[in-house]
């Protein structure tokens, strides 16, 4: 059993190498760039997924791309530049301020700020809502109702 | 009155976003290629690999450069309107044979025929990414002085060729 138990262990450890690709790195530095390169980069294939993460064909040619423009000594910025002249923005997933994407980058803090206005509008409607005047001769009648209603 | 009003107008403004978005192409990407020169290379051709083809040998020809391989599916369905699309003699149509085994390639021309003045052998992969393709098949237009045009995701359809493609090539054959 307890046999059994190894081979079957062996057998998954197989599945966990299974799809690692050997990448040799001259400094930590670089293994870094990479690292953090990849994990930005969009897969375009598999659109919500980072090309690290992307089993895709395009994701690993991208990353091969990406780790030998590193041995080239090219910087982040030479790289991302790089990406960005041939597949747009849309290839970086924290894509830079600009025009057209300036409703992506204030959009949700926009839709805050309504949010807070229209809840704190709202809130303050229902207030002067609730405080109706009511006269003496009404309160008298209020009054007398519950104590109808407390020797029932 | 407003209380029935602005959930009105709040649903309109709900549905026009909803029905916006039903046409848009997400996967779509523009492609930042447009109005710029065409990426260098300079590849084997498929049928005759002791020969070159760089984008400078098309100077002063308006051509099409589809991305094509043997294993995609929705390139065959887009076969046979390149096919009818050649038979125009509207601009020359270069193939580029994307991460592709040559044989295959070969075989597949033989069989379906072949559109394509000449293909160029991109085995691994390193003239798509010069060329931002991420998804085969793709077509890319470029004019006389090699700036690319027009760029087509996805299989080219026959409406495609007739509104899009042959009126486009038309007028940059115009074009000096």
């Amino acid at each position: 059993m307890k046999r059994l138990f190894i081979v079957f262990l062996l057998i998954l450890s197989g599945i966990a190498y299974a799809g690692v690709e050997f990448r040799e790195f001259a400094n930590p530095e670089q293994q870094a760039a990479y690292e953090n390169l990849t994990s930005e980069l969009r897969c375009l294939v598999c659109q919500n997924q980072t090309i690290a993460d992307s089993n895709a064909e395009l994701a690993a040619d991208l990353r091969r791309q990406v780790y030998e423009m590193l041995q080239q000594g090219k910087s982040k910025q030479d790289i991302a530049q790089f990406m960005t002249d041939r597949y747009g923005d849309f290839v970086l997933y924290n894509p830079p301020f600009k025009l057209k994407t300036g409703l992506l980058w204030i959009g949700p803090a926009a839709f805050l700020l309504i949010g807070l206005i229209s809840v704190f509008l709202f809130t303050r409607r229902k207030k002067t809502a609730a405080s109706v005047q009511i006269s003496a001769e009404q309160q008298q009648k209020i009054r007398s109702l519950l104590e109808e209603g407390d020797h029932s | 009155m407003l209380k029935y009003i602005l959930p009105l107008l709040l649903f309109i403004v709900l549905a026009v976003f909803l029905a916006l978005g039903l046409n848009l192409h997400p996967n779509e990407i523009p492609s930042p290629l447009i109005n710029k020169p065409a990426p260098a290379f300079s590849a084997p051709k498929l049928q005759a690999p002791e020969e070159k083809l760089s984008q400078t040998d098309l100077k002063g020809k308006v051509w099409l450069f589809n991305v094509w391989a043997s294993w995609c599916a929705s390139c065959r369905s887009e076969h046979p309107i390149l096919n009818q699309l050649a038979q125009t003699k509207a601009a020359i149509i270069v193939g580029l044979n994307y991460k592709d085994e040559p044989e295959a390639a070969k075989g597949w021309l033989a069989q379906l025929g072949n559109p394509y003045d000449v293909s160029i052998m991109d085995q691994d992969g390193r003239i798509g990414i010069d060329w931002g393709v991420y998804g085969v098949p793709e077509t890319f237009v470029i004019d006389k002085q090699g700036v690319v045009r027009y760029k087509h995701t996805g299989p080219v359809t026959p409406d495609d060729v007739q509104q899009t493609f042959l009126p486009l090539i038309a007028n940059l054959q115009a074009e000096n």
